[in-house]
């Protein structure tokens, strides 16, 4: 594909009419994903979540700008995901505001997303555009997922470096974040540290990443808070090198001026030499392909099922489904069976 | 969801300091299902030849009340021809004088729609002129 050989020679233009195809699912997107995919696997993927207003956007663009004067040589990839309106389709992007000050640097490329309808925080198609600037030679890939605080923890399944943004909460009980995604978090953010009550907040975090402090296998996609334990001092058995835990830091910052934004950076790197010591490199890389296959035969599962059932046997099925005649599980093993075998489940009874 | 979405780039040139106008177009293209990115005041020409390079957008529309479009809009559309961005569709809203409006269709902008257009006119012009643009391809 001329496109990709383009691409992989450096024309800016091209990666952004890949990441449009890859975007699109359309078929060229897809040979280009497939194409791409032996050149992937080097860039540094870190993800940005909090709660909407935090100052994901504004600490992204700080984070890039220190990135690039660290690593003169080194390109980084920004990919800032905002929600899709449910009722419309279309969208808003505009964390790019906050990072004009990128506009001019050559080795910065911003891509704005929409969820498309996708929950958790990122579109469908985000781990396969941080595949296109991977094979880009893109360094380091941050994405910021759209403004979350709950439920929203997909970024896991994508980044090797997590980094969770909170503001400081009015009171030591009042967080606008949640247990569930200070989990995910390999470094804790507090930004907005000009207000009143960041060391508050900090203090708070720090007690919660300890109470909740995860033991030395990380669990990836299913970060259990644990009830802290003085792990059990075992008497016959030699003394062992364990591999060093990761405990998350939380910083504070102020995203507008850079206040802490150096110290941030270098968290980042001690916790991709972290991961690169312990294994953990691989085995994230490993997990976040797993999910990747994972869910694509999901799709393609549903997209074949969708091709071979007509739509009128499943609505002839869920009609029966709604007068009682039929449970919605047998509902679905008929479905299914129909998928499977191409017999009228109606014939076949 | 393999179904093309028009990406459109909306951009304040100049150093006048008032987005409204630029904001309800936002809102206006997002409400007809575009994807609208939205980059804010005192943008350059080659601030916005950029930000349209990294977004493949199909469309731009430059918000100018500063008066300053004869400068600006024939540079921007230069920079995005010289981007390789050819098919771009670039309109123009704001208060443009009779006068200077054959000269920026000239320059190749799209259309200049002036204060008081409704912007469900905007979103279909320039949702028919993507499609157009696109059945060419
Ligand atoms: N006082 C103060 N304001 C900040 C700081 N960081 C960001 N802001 C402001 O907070 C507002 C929101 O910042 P963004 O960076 O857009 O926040 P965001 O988390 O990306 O927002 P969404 O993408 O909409 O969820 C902006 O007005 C920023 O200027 C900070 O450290 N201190
Ligand atoms: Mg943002």
């Amino acid at each position: 594909m001329a496109l990709i050989d383009d691409m992989r020679k450096g024309s800016r233009l091209a990666l952004s009419r890949v990441l449009t195809l890859v975007e699109n699912a359309s078929p060229t997107g897809q040979a280009a994903l497939n194409q791409l995919f032996p050149y992937t696997g080097k860039a540094h993927k870190i993800g940005i979540t909090g709660p909407p207003g935090s100052g994901k956007s504004t600490l992204v663009n700080k984070l890039a700008h220190q990135l690039r004067l660290n690593e003169p040589a080194a390109k980084v990839a920004i990919i800032a995901v905002d929600p899709t309106s449910p009722f419309t389709g279309g969208a808003i992007l505009g964390d790019r505001v906050r990072m004009l000050a990128l506009q001019n640097d050559p080795m910065v490329f911003i891509r704005s997303m929409a969820s498309r309808g996708a929950l958790g925080g990122l579109a469908t198609a985000t781990q396969a555009l941080s595949q296109v600037f991977d094979a880009a030679g893109y360094d380091y890939i941050l994405i910021e997922t759209v403004g979350a605080g709950q439920s929203e923890v997909d970024i896991v399944n994508l980044a090797h470096t997590t980094i969770v943004v909170d503001v400081p909460g009015l009171g030591d009980d009042i967080q606008s974040i949640k247990a569930g995604i200070l989990e995910i978090a390999d470094i804790l953010v507090v930004n907005k540290a000009d207000h009143p009550g960041a060391d508050q907040s900090t203090r708070y975090l720090r007690s919660m990443i300890r109470m909740g402090h995860r033991t030395s296998s990380p669990s990836y996609g299913k970060h259990a808070l644990k009830e802290w334990q003085e792990p059990e001092p075992k008497e016959n058995e030699p003394e062992k090198e364990l591999e060093p835990d990761w405990l998350p830091p939380v910083m504070k910052t102020i995203a507008t001026d850079g206040t802490g934004i150096m110290e941030v950076v270098e968290k980042i790197q001690n916790h991709r030499s972290w991961l690169e010591k312990t294994g953990n490199w691989e085995k994230k890389d490993a997990f976040i392909l797993r999910e990747v296959v994972k869910k694509m035969v999901t799709a393609s599962l549903v997209s074949k099922f969708e091709a071979e059932v007509p739509e009128d046997e499943i609505e002839r099925l869920l009609s029966d489904v709604n007068r009682r005649k039929v449970s919605p599980s047998e509902a679905a093993t008929q479905l299914v069976a129909y998928n499977r075998t191409g017999i009228n489940p109606h014939l076949s009874e | 969801m393999t179904e093309k979405k028009i990406r459109v780039l909306i951009a304040k040139p100049g150093l006048d300091g008032h987005d409204r106008g630029a904001k309800v177009v936002a809102r206006a293209l997002r409400d007809d299902g575009m994807e609208v990115i939205y980059t804010g005041l005192r943008q350059t020409p080659e601030m916005i030849s950029e930000a349209a390079l990294q977004e493949d957008v199909d469309v731009i529309g430059l918000s100018i009340l500063s008066g300053a479009h004869n400068a600006l809009v024939p540079q921007i559309i230069r920079k995005v021809r010289e981007n390789g961005q050819n098919e771009v569709i670039i309109f123009v809203g704001g208060i443009i004088p009779e006068d200077d409006i054959q000269g920026l269709l000239d320059a190749g902008v799209f259309k200049i729609y002036g204060p008081g257009t409704d912007t469900r006119q905007v979103s279909r012009e320039i949702r028919e002129a993507v499609q157009a643009a696109t059945l060419v391809d």
